[in-house]
C-alpha cells in the first residue's frame, strides 16, 4: 500500500473529525460565558440553568475536541516527516506557540470551571469561562496562521536545504491569515448558533421550558444573524484574495477551464476532469466570475488549462465543496433574517422552529466542505507553490499507516457516535432543576 | 552555539515537567482497578486527577511542539521512526481523555466499568511506552543517514527498553499513590499509603537494575566519566528516592510527593545529560545521530521561541499552581455529590 495516499486519507479523516468539535467549542464557550455573566450580574436562576445545560453540552463536545486535536500535532511528525523537516523552522514554532500561549490556558481552566463551582465566586467562575473562550479563540488564531502559511507562504527564505524563518511578523500578520481567521471563526459562531437554535426549537415546538429556550434561541439568533451576514461579505473578499494568490483553486472551485474575459458563473454545471470541460453548463451569468474575482466584469480570469495538469487540484471535489458551502451560506443568512423578523413570535412560528431543528447538521456540512475546499483545492501542493504533497510524506511502511488508519476510523467512529449520542440525549432531556449548584459566595 | 544548548536543556526540562505533573495522573489511572474497590473509591480517584489532568497533559503537547519548533529534524525522524509506538500512546491518551468525561454521563455499572477499563489502559500504556521510547533513545535507534528507521515496533521491545518501561511505570505508580494519599481520606487513604510503601521497594530494585543496565546497554555514562562532577545529579536523584521513603515513614506525605517529583526530575536529567549533545542517536553509525547542533532550527527561530518561552512558561506555571492550590485538600463526599449535578 502507498503510504502517501494512506497518510493523506488519515490526515483528512483525523482533521475533519477534529473539526466536528472545534467550531462548537469556539462558539458555545462564548454563549455560555454570556449566560453565566448574566447570572452573575442579575442572580436570575434561569441564566444559571442555561449555563448548566448548555455548559454540559459544551463539555462533552470539548472533551472530544481536545483528544482528537492532540493526535494532529504529532501526525506532522509521524506521517509528514519530510514536510516537518523542510518547514519546521517556520511552521513548528507556530504550533509550539499555540500550545504555550493558548492551549495551556484553555486546558487548565476547563478543570477549574468543571470542579470550581463552589471554590470561586460567581463572577470569578464566569470569568473563567470567558478566559476559556478567549484561549480557544487564541488557539484558533495560531493554528490558522500556520495553515495560512501552507496556503500562502511568506516571510521565509530557502537556506540550508529548507525553509527558514526570515520575518516572524510577515508570517503572523499576513492578510491571508486575517481573512481565514474571520472566515473560520464566523463559521464556528454560525454553527454554534444553529445548534443552540435547533435544540431550543425542538423544545419550543413541544412547548416545554418555553422561557428558558426562548432566551437561548434569541441569544443564538443574534449571533447567528450577525455572523451569517458577515460571512457573506467576508466570503466575497476571500474569493478576490484567492484569485490573486491561488488562481488554481479559484479556477477549480468554479470549474473554469478556459482563460477568458467576462468570465461567467454557471448556476449549474458538472465538471468533466478527463476531458477538461464541463459536461453540463446551465444558466450562465456573464461576467460574474470576473466581477467577483477581480471587481471588474470585463477582467480576465485564468482558466485551469492555463496551468499544467500536474499543477491542478482535483476539480470535481473542489467544485462540489465550494458550491455546497456557498449554497448553505446563503441559506444561513436567509433563515436567520427570517428568524429575526419573527423573533418576538417564535412559539407562534412552527415553520421556523421546524426548519431550525432540521438545520442543525447543515453548518457542520458547510464547515467540512470549507476545509475540503481549502485543503483539496491547494493540491498538488502541501505548501502552495513551494512543496508538493508527494514530496512531504514520511518514508514509513505502508502497512504501518494502514493499521493506524483503520484504528483511527474505528476509534473515532465509535467515539464520535458516543459523543453525539450523549449530546443528543442531554439535549433532548432538557434542563434539569438546579439543586443548589450555584457558587455559594458572591 | 549557546542557543542550541539552551534549547536542548529546556527540551529536557519540558519532559521532566510533563513526567512530574501527568505522571501522577498516569499512576493513579494505572492503580484504579487495584485501589478502587468501590464506586466511591473510584470517584475519589478520578476526582484526585479530574481538575488537573487536562492541563498536565498539555506539557506533553508542548514538549512535542518544542521538538518541532527547535529541532525540526529530530521531530521528523523521531516520530516517524517511533510511528507505531507513538500511535499507541496517542490512542491510549484519547481513551483516557474521553473516559473522564464519559464515565459519569450514563447511570449504569456496565458503562462505568467500560470507561474505568479505558482509563486504566489509557494510563498504563503511555506510562510504559514512554519509558520504552526513552530507554531506546538512550540506547540508540537504528536510523540511517537519511533518518530512515530500520526496524519495527518489536525492535523497541528489547530487554533494556522494557526495563525502561517498567522503571517509568514504577516511578509513576509511586508518584500517583502519593498524590492519592494526599487527596483521599479514610480507608482509601490507608490503602494508597500502603501501596506507596510497597511500590517504593519495587521502584528501588528497578532503578538500581536500570542504572547498572545503562552501563552495559548505553554510552550514557561517558559524559559522566568525562565530567565526574555530573555524578552529583545521580546522587541527588538517589537521595530524593531515599527521601521519599523517609518522608513516607514519618507521615509527611506532601514532602514525600515532592521528593518523588525530584526523583523523576533527577531521573529525566540523568538521561538528558548522558545523551548530550545527542537528541536522537543512531545505533547504526554515530555520524547519523541527530544532535542539538546538527538538527536545530535557525538562530532566529530559536531566539523567538526562547522569548515566547520566557514570557509564557512562567505565566503557565503561575496559573497552574493557582489551580493546584484551588483544589488542594481531601476530596469530600460533598465534592462527589456535587459532580453528579
Amino acid at each position: 500500500m502507498d503510504p502517501l495516499f494512506l497518510s493523506r486519507l488519515q490526515f483528512a479523516a483525523a482533521t475533519m473529525f477534529h473539526f466536528l468539535f472545534v467550531p462548537l467549542t469556539l462558539g458555545l464557550s462564548i454563549m455560555v460565558a454570556v449566560m453565566e455573566t448574566r447570572y452573575a450580574r442579575t442572580g436570575d436562576e434561569t441564566y444559571l440553568k442555561m449555563t448548566r445545560f448548555w455548559g454540559k453540552l459544551f463539555l462533552i463536545n470539548f472533551a472530544l475536541g481536545i483528544v482528537t486535536g492532540i493526535t494532529l500535532e504529532f501526525q506532522f511528525g509521524t506521517n509528514w516527516s519530510r514536510y516537518s523537516a523542510f518547514v519546521g523552522d517556520v511552521f513548528g514554532s507556530l504550533l509550539a506557540i499555540e500550545a504555550t500561549a493558548a492551549f495551556f490556558l484553555e486546558s487548565t481552566l476547563i478543570g477549574v470551571w468543571i470542579f470550581g463551582w463552589k471554590k470561586l465566586s460567581r463572577k470569578a467562575h464566569a470569568t473563567v469561562m470567558w478566559l476559556i473562550a478567549g484561549a480557544s479563540t487564541l488557539s484558533a488564531v495560531w493554528i490558522l496562521i500556520a495553515n495560512s502559511w501552507m496556503q500562502h507562504p511568506v516571510g521565509y527564505v530557502i537556506r540550508n536545504g529548507r525553509a527558514e524563518l526570515e520575518s516572524f511578523s510577515d508570517v503572523v500578520f499576513q492578510g491571508w491569515a486575517v481573512l481565514t481567521f474571520v472566515h473560520t471563526v464566523s463559521a464556528a459562531y454560525i454553527l454554534s448558533a444553529f445548534l443552540v437554535m435547533g435544540i431550543s426549537a425542538y423544545h419550543l415546538l413541544r412547548k416545554q421550558h418555553v422561557e428558558f429556550f426562548v432566551r437561548s434561541f434569541r441569544l443564538a439568533l443574534g449571533i447567528g444573524l450577525i455572523f451569517s451576514l458577515l460571512e457573506v461579505v467576508e466570503g466575497h473578499l476571500h474569493g478576490a484574495d484567492l484569485a490573486e494568490k491561488q488562481p488554481t483553486k479559484l479556477a477549480a472551485m468554479e470549474a473554469h477551464w478556459q482563460t477568458s474575459t467576462e468570465a461567467p458563473i454557471y448556476v449549474f454545471a458538472i465538471p468533466d476532469e478527463k476531458n477538461e470541460r464541463n459536461v453540463v453548463e446551465i444558466l450562465p451569468i456573464p461576467g460574474l466570475l470576473s466581477l467577483l474575482a477581480k471587481h471588474d466584469p470585463k477582467a480576465e480570469v485564468k482558466g485551469l488549462k492555463a496551468f499544467p495538469p500536474a499543477d491542478r487540484p482535483p476539480v470535481l471535489i473542489s467544485f462540489i465543496a465550494f458550491k455546497l458551502m456557498i449554497a448553505l451560506g446563503v441559506y444561513f443568512a436567509l433563515i436567520t433574517v427570517y428568524g429575526w423578523v419573527r423573533r418576538n413570535r417564535l412559539v407562534e412560528t412552527p415553520l421556523l422552529l421546524k426548519l431550525m431543528v432540521l438545520s442543525i447538521p447543515l453548518p457542520y456540512l458547510a464547515v467540512e466542505a470549507g476545509w475540503v475546499l481549502a485543503e483539496v483545492g491547494r493540491q498538488p501542493w502541501i505548501v502552495y507553490g513551494l512543496m508538493r504533497t508527494s514530496e512531504a510524506s514520511s518514508l514509513v511502511a505502508g502497512s504501518q499507516v494502514l493499521i493506524s488508519l483503520v484504528a483511527f476510523i474505528l476509534v473515532y467512529g465509535v467515539l464520535g457516535c458516543l459523543g453525539f449520542y450523549l449530546m443528543a440525549k442531554h439535549a433532548i432531556r432538557g434542563p434539569e432543576p438546579v439543586r443548589n449548584q450555584g457558587p455559594v459566595t458572591l | 552555539m549557546i542557543l542550541q544548548d539552551v534549547w536542548f536543556f529546556l527540551w529536557g526540562l519540558l519532559w521532566a515537567v510533563y513526567f512530574i505533573s501527568d505522571g501522577f495522573d498516569l499512576g493513579i489511572g494505572s492503580l484504579l482497578p487495584f485501589l478502587g474497590k468501590s464506586e466511591t473509591d473510584r470517584k475519589v480517584m478520578t476526582h484526585a486527577m479530574g481538575p488537573l489532568w487536562n492541563g498536565n497533559e498539555v506539557w506533553l503537547l508542548t514538549a512535542g511542539g518544542v521538538t518541532f519548533a527547535a529541532f525540526p529534524a529530530v521531530y521528523a525522524v523521531m516520530f516517524s521512526s517511533l510511528y507505531s509506538a507513538l500511535m499507541l500512546v496517542l490512542f491510549a491518551l484519547i481513551l483516557r481523555g474521553v473516559s473522564f468525561e464519559f464515565r459519569s454521563k450514563v447511570e449504569s455499572p456496565g458503562w462505568r466499568k467500560l470507561w474505568d477499563g479505558c482509563l486504566f489502559i489509557g494510563s498504563l500504556a503511555p506510562a510504559v511506552l514512554l519509558g520504552v521510547a526513552f530507554a531506546n533513545i538512550f540506547r540508540g535507534i537504528p536510523i540511517d543517514q537519511k533518518g530512515i528507521y530500520h526496524g519495527t515496533l518489536f525492535t523497541l521491545l528489547n530487554p533494556y527498553g522494557l526495563l525502561g518501561g517498567i522503571l517509568f511505570l514504577c516511578l509513576f505508580l509511586v508518584h500517583g499513590s502519593l498524590w492519592l494519599s494526599i487527596n483521599a481520606d479514610g480507608d482509601l487513604h490507608a490503602r494508597a499509603v500502603n501501596a506507596a510503601n510497597k511500590l517504593w521497594y519495587a521502584l528501588l530494585v528497578v532503578a538500581v537494575l536500570f542504572l547498572i543496565a545503562t552501563k552495559f546497554a548505553t554510552p550514557l555514562y561517558d559524559n559522566y566519566t568525562a565530567h565526574p562532577a555530573l555524578f552529583l545529579v545521580v546522587l541527588i536523584t538517589v537521595a530524593a528516592l531515599l527521601g521519599t521513603k523517609v518522608f513516607l515513614k514519618t507521615g509527611a506525605i506532601w514532602k514525600a510527593w515532592f521528593s518523588s517529583a525530584l526523583t523523576i526530575i533527577g531521573a529525566t536529567f540523568f538521561g538528558i545529560i548522558g545523551l548530550y549533545p545527542n537528541l536522537f542517536p543512531s545505533s547504526i553509525n554515530s555520524r547519523y545521530s541527530l544532535t542539538a547542533h546538527n538538527a536545530s532550527s535557525s538562530p532566529l527561530t530559536l531566539k523567538i521561541m526562547l522569548i515566547v518561552a520566557l514570557i509564557f512558561v512562567p505565566i503557565v506555571l503561575a496559573y497552574q499552581v493557582w489551580a493546584y492550590l484551588l483544589f488542594k485538600g481531601k476530596v469530600t463526599s460533598e465534592d462527589l455529590a456535587y459532580e453528579e449535578g
